[in-house]
């Protein structure tokens, strides 16, 4: 436990929970003004959660616990994750939890989570949420699996931080082959896991597309403020991680103030930059049909496994 | 004396006791204590052999020609211990469930002999007993019924051939080594030829014992049918006995071997992990889906095995015994998660009658300990943190990951394809415990059986509690057995540190911190929420209802997507049946829809071979047509042809 | 892709210059904070006024930047947009539905039929006006309103 680790370990889930609500509203604003509309300014999400925290707490009949802690579960894993994995600085408060293949695990555990609870409402709705958000994460878990593969097999190590640095150190392997197929891979499983367009939409209307939506039709109040932070910082979250393991620069290597600066600086311009991207993007892609989705998962796969080939032949 | 001998010793002697004690009082409460108490000696005793205390035993006079021999070393009590917990948890569960039945102190007596035996003759006589006793066991109960008889000659069968195969490659083996103890094998050198054929003779009948693809048809057959104890102690404790025997066989006695035997294993063992979880998640009878996760960690643990096989051939003995601790450790937990989850499919069963994951739904209300521990199990089983199956799946990434850079183009092909593998089985065992605890257990009844549910009793409880203990206490200190399966693979109590390459975790630590983060938001929200009661209130319901339980998705809905996705390769079968009104076709009556999800492997694999079987059977009666002297010219006939081919010959 | 591109450029901005916040504003407006979650609920409409509400969360009226949003669930809702005569079948389903939001709440009548029943008045499927079935916050009055109407009703509700 290092002080640096210390240091990013406070700074990091103060930067994401109260930048990810931002994050969310400056990506609505891009979408916004790029479909002819003014957009209600960055800090919407902000307002959203403020009035819902303040709203009554709902029990469905027939709900039971698993309903009620879903949503402490799904941001307790979040939180864990920015406490640990390298996003403002290197080293990490808790070395044997930042590993790669223990984040992706602790993503898919708020998402069972989430998909137990559509479930334990027994509605249609729910069920419904609940069997498509598994099966995209099934499909996605090859994808980030080879993916991290591909760029920890040079590293010799899963770890985050590893890699992360070894990213600093070496700057040439961003530009490599191995870097660009796993990037696009992960940008796909990216926005497959956080229910971006064309994998799912996050602002419908309509229950028969909903994959996100439908399995928490049911939460209301507090429980929803819950659910919708924790998806705003899992998106931050899959952009921080992203941005570190392509373009770590900037990334706080010392436990000084200025390099903290820095770090935070860094991180923000860069999950900016991407959240920007990403839905500039959107405003050009319709939404997949679902049964078309797995086609898009099976194209990365196949990028993630060309990642894993050319890391191999261009050693 | 050591310990070991003493405590196994121990181990046959309550068995033998129990086994009589229950002919003549057959009460459930003997059998069950009596079997629990043999796996504990068992557990001991491997323990003990383990922690180095091993021993041999020679009985010349036992069996006559080559008597019998036991040694109980590291490897075996490994296996010894993990057959003896099996037991205990097994054995309470059967103080209130099921018939009180002598052989079921006899299947675990056989269980933890396999292991301990040190030559052929005394591995083959308790492989065959165990095959005998769990048959016994699978058709004891409802044997009235057709599933169960069915599920039986399918066990019969495969369960024979298993053993022949195994009999045949180490008769060979035997027959160039001096004698038929295991010392005398490992002395003993084979031409590459030889040894390659007892490779693959023992490698079939092992996989076919461990339900490995394609020999896996008696598997969601036999572990289904069988009462649930039984279920929980061939599912948990026997199948790793295939494992067993490929490790002592493959790696012990023939030494490691060329490469392509072990990426034989490994793409076997990748297969059958895909193969097994992809039909558990569109499976919707609870314990056929609990057999076919069973196929599929046995492929993981396969994948563990091969990947050994490959680095100890390729030079790299780290990564070797990393591997072998993946997936030693694998078998350990999936020993523990699998018994847990059996004996609550068999509490399900018993509080409601029925097995079918469509009729479930809403026993949390009505057995709330049942769900918990199956929660507990599935957790387990989805290989998520902090679940147990998460810490062997991720030592074996771990591996496979570090075999890159690759020593060769086999290597670089097989382990990327194998760590897709292992991803997609990990995903789609996260649909498939989803499944089966949010649809079995969480939503609304789906049926008078599930809605009329009733806790079950306390013996029964307490088996799946300590199987759960020994889930719970596995995931958060995998440190406390992987001493005994890994040598030093990994270092450090609270924190695995892996030797030799860079990696560690620390599954304590992890749930620790979730833990905290739980707590800490949970008293976030109460600090911040305006009002802290919450209102009942109707569910969302679209303003109509109210919502039936034939609204809710059931198992078969829940997978539906998943099934879209593998259509090719699970080809499911439909069938939709219209009947119209007599008045006119255009109006419809009713429309029936049927699917199933038939095992593809055993369409194309088995049906060829059974309709042919069937037909020479045909061919072969035409002969006997019952004429004496049609019989009399066969027997001429043959005696010519013999003497012929001797004229010919000599 | 281009085509699109060029097309967004060329169009820029067709949201039109916010007019002056309406004077008054409701009560619950201080709890909600600029932010209100609409769940719609067409208890027997001609669908004249759902067109006038999709014209008003469209680009050039654009509710959403005083901060509304329709949302698919009442659960994520703050407040109820209801439009058209209440009808008996309808009745039931929307005390549900207003049953369904978490306080604080509000209902806003959208229309001349959800205020008065309008040209249905006395008819024998109507149960009657909204406010005569749950409590109503707002009303927005024209038949059917014009989406200025309605965005001026929502922004005495966000505030802004």
């Amino acid at each position: 436990m290092t002080a640096l680790g210390l240091a990013g370990a406070v700074v990091q889930p103060v930067l994401i929970v109260a930048g990810a609500p931002v994050l969310v509203g400056v990506m609505r604003q891009v979408r916004a003004r790029l479909e002819g509309r003014a957009g209600p300014g960055i800090r919407q999400p902000w307002r959203d959660l403020r009035k819902l925290f303040g709203k009554e707490r709902i029990a469905p009949r027939g709900t039971s616990e698993v309903f009620r802690v879903a949503p402490l579960v799904l941001v307790a894993t979040t939180l864990v994750i920015t406490v640990v994995a390298p996003f403002v600085t290197v080293a990490s408060v808790l070395n044997p939890v930042a590993d790669l293949f223990v984040v992706v695990a602790l993503l898919a555990v708020g998402a069972v989570a989430l998909a137990l609870a559509g479930l334990d409402t027994g509605t249609a709705f729910g069920g419904m949420g609940a069997s498509r958000e598994v099966t995209i994460l099934a499909l996605v878990e090859p994808t980030l699996l080879v993916a991290i593969l591909a760029l920890s097999a040079r590293v010799g190590s899963t770890n985050l931080g590893d890699v992360v640095s070894s990213m600093v150190r070496e700057p040439s392997r961003v530009i490599s082959p191995v870097s660009l197929l796993a990037a696009v891979a992960l940008v796909i499983a990216t926005v497959a896991e956080n229910g971006r367009i064309p994998v799912d939409n996050p602002s419908t209307h309509l229950e028969l597309t909903m994959v996100h939506e439908a399995m928490v039709l049911e939460y209301a109040g507090p429980d929803l403020a819950l659910v919708e932070l924790a998806s705003a910082m899992r998106l931050s979250v899959f952009l921080g991680l992203l941005a570190n393991l392509f373009v770590p620069w900037g990334i706080a290597t010392t436990a000084t103030p200025a390099a903290l600066l820095a770090g935070v600086l860094a991180l923000v311009l860069k999950v900016g930059v991407l959240g920007a991207a990403l839905a500039a993007a959107e405003v050009f892609l319709a939404k997949l049909r679902l049964f078309r989705v797995p086609e898009l998962l099976a194209g990365s796969f196949l990028l993630s496994l060309l990642a894993v080939a050319a890391s191999y032949f261009l050693a | 004396m050591n310990p070991a001998q003493v405590t196994f010793g121990a181990a046959v002697a309550l068995a033998l006791a129990t086994a009589v004690a229950a002919i003549v009082v057959p009460r459930r409460v003997v059998v069950g204590a009596g079997t629990a108490l043999t796996g504990a000696a068992g557990l001991a005793a491997g323990v003990a052999a383990v922690s180095g205390h091993s021993f041999s035993l020679v009985l010349p006079g036992l069996l006559p020609l080559s008597g019998v021999s036991f040694t109980l070393d590291a490897l075996g009590g490994l296996f010894v211990a993990v057959t003896g917990g099996v037991a205990v948890a097994a054995g309470v569960y059967a103080t209130s469930y099921g018939k009180a039945s002598a052989v079921l102190p006899m299947f675990v007596l056989a269980m933890l002999l396999v292991p301990a035996a040190a030559s052929v003759g005394t591995l083959l006589v308790c492989w065959e007993l165990m095959a005998l006793f769990s048959l016994l066991l699978v058709i004891g109960e409802n044997r009235s019924r057709a599933e169960v008889t069915s599920a039986g000659r399918w066990y019969a069968v495969m369960t024979h051939l298993g053993f022949v195969s195994i009999l045949c490659g180490l008769m060979v083996f035997a027959a160039h080594a001096p004698a038929d103890s295991f010392a005398a094998l490992r002395e003993a050198r084979l031409s590459p030829a030889v040894s390659a054929t007892v490779f693959v003779l023992t490698l079939a009948g092992f996989a076919s014992k461990a339900g490995i693809v394609p020999l896996h048809a008696w598997l969601p057959r036999a572990h289904p049918e069988a009462p649930s104890h039984v279920s929980a102690l061939m599912s948990a404790a026997m199948v790793n006995l295939g494992v067993y025997g490929l490790v002592r066989v493959g790696f012990d006695l023939l030494g490691g071997g060329p490469r392509w035997w072990w990426l034989l294993v490994l793409a076997l063992g990748a297969l059958s992990a895909v193969h097994g979880i992809l039909q558990a998640a569109m499976s919707t009878d609870l314990k056929r889906l609990l057999g076919q996760s069973t196929t599929e960690n046995m492929g993981l643990v396969l994948v563990g095995v091969g990947a050994a096989g490959l680095f100890t051939a390729s030079g790299n003995p780290v990564l070797a015994g990393l591997a072998t601790a993946a997936a030693l450790l694998h078998v350990v937990n999936h020993a523990a998660f699998k018994t847990l989850l059996f004996l609550a499919a068999g509490a399900v069963l018993h509080g409601t009658g029925t097995r079918d994951l469509d009729a479930l739904g809403g026993l949390r209300r009505t057995m709330p300990v049942t769900t918990a521990l199956f929660g507990v199990g599935a957790l387990a089983a989805s290989a998520l943190p902090p679940g147990t199956a998460f810490v062997s799946e991720w030592l074996l990434l771990q591996a496979l990951v570090h075999g890159l850079p690759p020593s060769g183009v086999d290597t670089a092909i097989a382990l990327p394809v194998a760590v897709a593998a292992v991803a997609l089985t990990a995903g789609l065992a996260v649909v498939t415990f989803v499944k089966a605890f949010g649809v079995g257990f969480l939503a609304k009844p789906r049926s008078e059986a599930a809605a009329n549910a009733r806790e079950v009793p306390y013996g029964m409880r307490a088996g799946m509690a300590i199987a759960a203990l020994g889930c719970v206490v596995l995931a958060l200190l995998p440190s406390l057995v992987l001493p005994a399966v890994a040598g030093g693979a990994t270092t450090g109590l609270v924190t695995l540190r892996l030797t030799g390459v860079t990696g560690s975790l620390s599954p304590l630590l992890l749930t620790l911190w979730l833990v905290v983060a739980v707590v800490v938001v949970a008293a976030g929200v109460r600090g911040v929420v305006a009002r802290r009661t919450r209102r009942d209130a109707r569910l969302w319901d679209c303003g109509g209802g109210p919502m039936s339980a034939r609204m809710e998705y059931t198992a078969t809905s829940f997978a539906e997507p998943l099934q879209r996705v593998f259509d090719d390769v699970v080809q499911p079968e439909l069938d939709v049946h219209v009947t119209h009104h007599e008045e006119s076709r255009y109006l419809v009556r009713a429309v029936e829809f049927r699917r199933s999800v038939p095992d593809r492997v055993e369409r194309r694999l088995y049906a060829p071979v059974l309709a042919a079987t069937r037909a020479w059977g045909r061919a072969g009666r035409s002969l006997a047509t019952g004429s004496v002297h049609r019989y009399l010219g066969y027997g001429f006939y043959t005696l010519c042809a013999a003497l012929l081919l001797l004229a010919v010959t000599r | 892709m281009l085509n699109l591109w060029r097309m967004i450029r060329r169009t820029g901005r067709v949201a039109e210059p916010a007019p002056p916040a309406p004077a008054e504003q409701l009560p619950a407006a201080g709890a909600l904070g600029g932010s209100v979650q609409i769940r719609h609920v067409d208890a027997g409409s001609c669908n004249g006024c759902e067109i006038e509400i999709g014209a008003a969360f469209g680009p050039v009226y654009d509710a959403e930047r005083y901060g509304a949003r329709l949302v698919a669930s009442p659960r994520h809702a703050d407040a109820l947009l209801v439009t058209g005569v209440v009808t008996r079948n309808m009745a039931e389903p929307l005390l549900r539905t207003f049953d369904a939001v978490p306080a604080p709440k509000v209902v806003v009548a959208v229309g001349d039929c959800a205020r008065n029943c309008g040209a249905f008045a006395g008819a024998y499927g109507a149960v009657g006006a909204v406010r005569d079935v749950v409590p109503v916050d707002v009303e927005i009055a024209g038949c059917p309103p014009r989406p200025e109407a309605i965005v001026d009703g929502l922004r005495k509700l966000t505030g802004r």
